[in-house]
């Protein structure tokens, strides 16, 4: 049974999440946290974290993630298995359709609507991610003194960085981890 | 142009080695198969290679795997398909194995704790910049109906908490009807 729904959510995942990169991330949210609870927000933004550094697609890291994580390796199997039957029917049509019609006009009006969605819904799925980073599990409060000044002093620090000079990701995540473990272990 | 064969064994290691070192995933992949595919082992022609980046972006899922289930294809059919989906997905499931093992007796230790979180902070400041990235692009191109599209989005999903999957379909619907409306106006509004 759990198999099963391991295979149906990342089968979801791997039918809708359009654009690449980032773009699976807040599906994988919405099933695995939101619909299912299967990893707490925290543990999704760990597998986020650890997907940014490690080669590979988001979607076959959380599937082997969270398929390891519920129901072991036999999970991990069906996952992603389910993530990836998508692309295989789905990239073989549109290579058959593509060598008879050029020009997919239908394809191309699905990734102009696509587009500045799959941007909004990164944005939403990092919000909840900055709103745990800043506060913690127990959520958004108006209280001042609840707000993690080291995670917002790195947060700032980091996007400036990555917005002035480009700097690679895994740079970010390793720099953040280091400066932040250390004053998380000394305050 | 006379082409050596190809044996499978080649094509495993090839799209093995290929996703064992590309970080991030996503638009990374595309110009390193062209690398290895076109300019080293000359196993496909830029054509192809170009061909094959264009439906892997605009199929869904992971675009390495797109990208590798047609090189394999083109190279060997469903065989070819087959090895090199499982080339591509070895890496990651093998290294997410290990990390899933290590993650749970790991996890509490007061050290690690305070790195993950540490970089939580961190991964956030990698997401906004791709969200700013790719978000500043749709508004400088000026046109109102994506930048609408956009923001209708977010608020349908972070404030509404409307079915991730309904929005998706909607939003590739409307797209498709505003590029045929487009095409019969001679317009551009998407």
């Amino acid at each position: 049974m759990i198999y099963a729904q391991l295979f149906w959510s990342f089968l979801q995942i791997g039918l809708f999440s359009f654009g690449g990169g980032m773009a699976a991330m807040p599906l994988i949210q919405n099933q695995v946290v939101d619909l299912h609870g299967w990893l707490t927000l925290t543990e999704f933004t760990d597998l986020i974290t650890i997907s940014e550094m490690t080669p590979g697609p988001i979607a076959i890291n959380a599937a082997t993630f969270v398929g390891t994580q519920i129901a072991g390796f036999g999970g991990s199997l069906v996952s992603t298995l389910g993530s990836i039957v998508p692309s295989c029917i789905i990239v073989l049509s549109l290579a058959w359709l593509y060598s008879k019609y050029e020009e997919m006009v239908i394809i191309k009006g699905i990734l102009a609507g696509l587009r500045p969605t799959v941007v909004a819904l990164i944005l939403s799925a990092g919000f909840s991610i900055l709103v745990l980073a800043f506060w913690g599990p127990s959520g958004f409060t108006w209280n001042i003194a609840s707000v993690d000044f080291i995670a917002v002093a790195l947060f700032i620090g980091w996007l400036f960085l990555l917005l002035k000079f480009k700097l690679n990701p895994i740079f970010v995540i390793l720099g953040s981890g280091v400066i932040g473990g250390v004053c998380y272990l000394l305050f | 142009m006379e082409k050596s064969p190809i044996r499978h064994f080649d094509l495993f290691k090839s799209t093995f080695f290929l996703s064992a070192f590309t970080f991030g995933g996503g638009y990374v992949i595309v110009p390193m198969m062209k690398k290895k595919f076109v300019d080293e082992v000359n196993w496909l022609e830029e054509e192809e290679m170009l061909n094959i980046a264009a439906i892997a972006q605009s199929s869904p899922g992971a675009m390495a795997v797109n990208a590798s289930i047609l090189v394999g294809w083109r190279l060997m059919g469903l065989s070819g398909a087959l090895v090199a989906i499982i080339g591509t997905i070895l890496p990651p499931f093998i290294i997410l194995s290990v990390v899933s093992w290590f993650y749970a007796s790991f996890r509490d230790n007061a050290l690690v704790s305070a790195v993950l979180k540490g970089m939580m902070a961190g991964v956030c400041a990698v997401i906004f910049d791709v969200v700013i990235t790719m978000g500043g692009r749709i508004v400088q191109a000026k046109k109102l109906l994506p930048i609408l599209i956009m923001l209708g989005a977010f608020v349908a999903h972070y404030i509404l908490r409307i079915n991730i999957i309904y929005i998706i379909v909607f939003s590739g619907t409307l797209g498709t009807l505003i590029t045929l409306h487009d095409k019969r106006t001679e317009r551009e509004n998407i």
